[in-house]
């Protein structure tokens, strides 16, 4: 079998604040019998200007991602809302360049949230991992809207050994994080991640999983600031088998 | 109070204190609450409500690109059946043409069924001005009147007030208020009031949800009856509604008023829903003697010329309102305009200019719930972005926002640099945090104030991941 050449697009967010996120990636990729790349010219997928509706740095930056990926069979992105701005907002960014819209119609085509893709493309599971815990799963908005993600991951956490996974009250409402609003109306969005930290208390889990970093830290940290026990995770570090690691703002 | 907000200088300022508000915080959540409830149950037994949605959308579409022909249609028809038709192109016009025809009836007193559109106008505001009395038939409406404050929902005007709020303002303000508290017995304290008031009215004011092409009949839907009660006894009726109220047939009017109510209450109909097709006719017991019909534009061709054309589709449902994770916050109020939530946040730069309203395309999250829940498939989402993209144009956007994001995007676009960068931010934002957390984030204190953040790992991922792979 010939493997799958792979390019891991790690998000600016991984890259910085928690690199774990990005070699669960790799390892569960591998495990499924990829052959993953991490290409260099990556930075960040452009979002931060897209929302902010500075189009024309949005434009600069997504030129530069999909000339980094264009080479490769398949894109996989371990989070849904980069994942959602290369497949659903690129082709829209090029709406009018005859040049660039097949280019980025391709990448697009090509690109997968990672659970979504080792799920679907790959029809992988989990083997041997353990986690003994009682876990909720939070659904990140772009994930779940734009890119369909919802039955996927909750398939790849089921054949961990020792991991129950509770419903979460309002599991597909959003968690108030939103890119750039957090910092620009800090007081609605922390009335709404306020509501999320009670919820998510309220399940009696251990655990916090979802599939964006973005979101992962608004509840961490607003749970953290609350003097919660909860230790968040992204669902991929468990299903890759590092969920005995450190979890969101736990020193390694 | 809950009214409060809405005089507030700016769109932080009213948030800030609708935020600080819990009265109204409990008001909102009670209402959203249950009507989002209500609809998930009505979708589901909804026979393929998406196939449904499509359609909807595609009925509006329909209409929108071909509002000349079908608007003349309804003229035509609602002529042959009697009315009087009258063109406003902007929201002045419409109350002038109003005004003019209730000094035309020598109206001392109107009888109003609430209609956003009358809001959007500034309806109640001419009136009082032109010294003609007016009493507001729709309950919440009349809640409003009493406490002197601007709806705040489109479907519950009043819905940012509690029972107990409504109880007391009723105990001052009706001649013979209510004794016991319950419902009931407010109900029949508004019911005394407003009763006699209505029957005494000169002229009736409405607006329409639907204006049907093919008969030039105009539809209302209420649920408690107050349309036909203020419409029918006095002698002229006075319809305003949008241009893009129109439908072509009475079947499409069904099929819009199955998703409207559902998707607003949950209720698989309104309690009333009514059809008016001109004024009374010889032999025709009862009705006004004349029904004059006021045709809206204020802005509406315009937003269909300038990209915002999936917008006109919208037919007041309020389902993304109540989904809507900031409107479940911060309630209608702040807002500040005569719309709310998202429809209102795509609907109020068209019509308060996007200078004023900027804030409003950008309290969003873009969490995409109000793009899921519209039964006639607005890409809100879309259109906020779309005003976005404008303010950032027009230069209307902050400095710092603009300087941030400009440097950000420069080293973003220069990989090697980038990485550089990031390195080096990794390891100052290491040294402010202690055990795995940072409490205070220099330039990111909206963050730090209510949330902690991560202290970053030692080394970025490209750093680590070059190193393990001896590049
Ligand atoms: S935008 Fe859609 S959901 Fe919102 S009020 Fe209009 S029709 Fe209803």
């Amino acid at each position: 079998m010939t493997q799958r050449k792979v390019a891991l697009f790690v998000t600016c967010l991984v890259d910085m604040m928690r690199p774990r996120i990005g070699f669960a990636a790799i390892r569960a990729l591998e495990a499924a019998g990829c052959d993953v790349v991490v290409p260099e010219g990556q930075t960040c997928c452009g979002q931060p200007a897209l929302n902010s509706g500075d189009t024309e740095h949005a434009i600069a930056l997504a030129k530069q991602t999909i000339v980094a990926l264009e080479p490769y069979e398949a894109v996989v992105v371990p989070s849904g809302s980069c994942g959602g701005t290369i497949r659903c907002h690129y082709p829209e960014l090029f709406e009018h360049d005859p040049a660039w819209l097949p280019r980025a119609q391709a990448v697009a085509a090509k690109t997968w949230e990672i659970m979504a893709y080792l799920d679907e493309q790959c029809g992988w599971k989990p083997e041997g991992v353990q986690v003994t815990a009682k876990a909720t799963y939070h659904d990140s908005c772009s994930g779940l809207r734009e890119l369909g993600v919802k039955a996927q991951p909750r398939r790849l956490l089921k054949p961990i050994a020792g991991l129950e996974l509770t419903p979460l009250a309002g599991e597909e409402t959003c968690c108030g994080f939103g890119g750039t609003f957090c910092v620009k109306y800090p007081a609605i969005s922390n009335a709404i991640v306020g509501e999320k930290a009670d919820a998510i208390e309220a399940t009696g889990a251990d655990l916090l999983l979802a599939g964006d970093l973005g979101c992962l830290m608004n509840m961490a940290g607003k749970l953290n600031r609350q003097g919660s026990k909860v230790r968040a995770f992204h669902a991929i570090e468990l299903i890759a088998g590092m969920g005995d690691g450190p979890a969101i703002g736990e020193e390694a | 109070m809950s009214g409060a907000p809405a005089e507030a200088a700016s769109f932080k300022a009213r948030a800030d204190a609708a935020l600080a508000d819990r009265i109204l915080k409990v008001a909102v959540e009670r209402t959203a609450g249950t009507a989002e409830a209500k609809r998930a149950v009505a979708v589901d037994a909804f026979p393929d409500f998406q196939a449904a949605r499509t359609r909807a959308a595609a009925i509006k579409d329909h209409v929108v690109a071909h509002l000349g022909p079908y608007l003349e249609q309804f003229e035509a028809n609602a002529i042959a059946a009697g009315a009087k038709v009258h063109w406003a192109r902007t929201a002045d016009e419409a109350c002038d043409i109003v005004i003019a025809l209730c000094k035309a009836a020598k109206a001392k007193s109107v009888a109003r069924s609430k209609s956003m559109l009358g809001e959007e106008i500034g309806l109640p505001h001419a009136l009082a001005e032109a010294g003609i009395g007016r009493v507001e038939t729709d309950l919440a409406e009349h809640i409003i009147q009493l406490a002197d404050e601007r709806p705040s929902h489109i479907i519950w005007p009043a819905m940012h007030k509690t029972r107990e709020q409504v109880s007391a303002l009723f105990k001052a303000k009706h001649r013979t208020p209510h004794e016991e508290e319950t419902i009931a017995a407010m109900a029949e304290s508004a019911r005394r009031e407003l009763r006699t008031q209505m029957l005494g009215a000169d002229v009736g004011i409405s607006g329409a949800n639907f204006l049907i092409a093919d008969t030039g009949a105009i539809c209302t839907v209420t649920n408690e009856g107050n349309a036909e009660l203020s419409l029918v006894p006095p002698r002229v009726h006075i319809v305003t509604a949008g241009i893009e109220k129109i439908v072509p047939s009475m079947p499409h009017a069904v099929h819009m008023l199955r998703m409207l109510a559902r998707s607003a209450t949950g209720a698989a109909l309104t309690q009333y829903t009514t059809f008016y097709t001109g004024p009374k006719r010889p032999g025709d017991r009862d009705g006004p003697e004349e029904m004059h019909i006021v045709l809206v534009d204020n802005g509406r061709t315009r937003m269909r010329e300038e990209g915002l054309a999936e917008m006109l589709r919208c037919i007041r449902c309020g389902a993304c309102m109540n989904h809507c994770v900031v409107f479940r916050q911060i309630g209608g109020h702040a807002y500040g305009g005569t719309y709310p939530g998202p429809m209102g946040a795509v609907l109020t730069p068209v019509l308060d200019g996007l200078k004023q309203s900027r804030d409003l395309p950008n309290a969003c999250t873009m969490n995409g719930k109000c793009q899921e829940v519209c039964p006639v498939r607005i890409p809100l989402p879309t259109l906020l972005r779309g005003w976005r993209e404008k303010s950032w144009r027009e230069g209307l956007e902050p400095q710092s926002l603009r300087a941030g994001l400009g440097i950000w995007a420069w080293v973003a676009t220069r990989p090697r640099l980038y990485r550089l960068g990031t390195g080096m931010a990794v390891r100052a934002m290491r040294l402010l945090g202690s055990k795995g957390w940072i409490r205070s984030l220099p330039l990111a204190g909206g963050w730090t104030r209510y949330r902690d953040m991560p202290k970053p790992a030692a080394q970025t991922f490209m750093d680590q991941y070059r190193k393990e792979n001896g590049r």
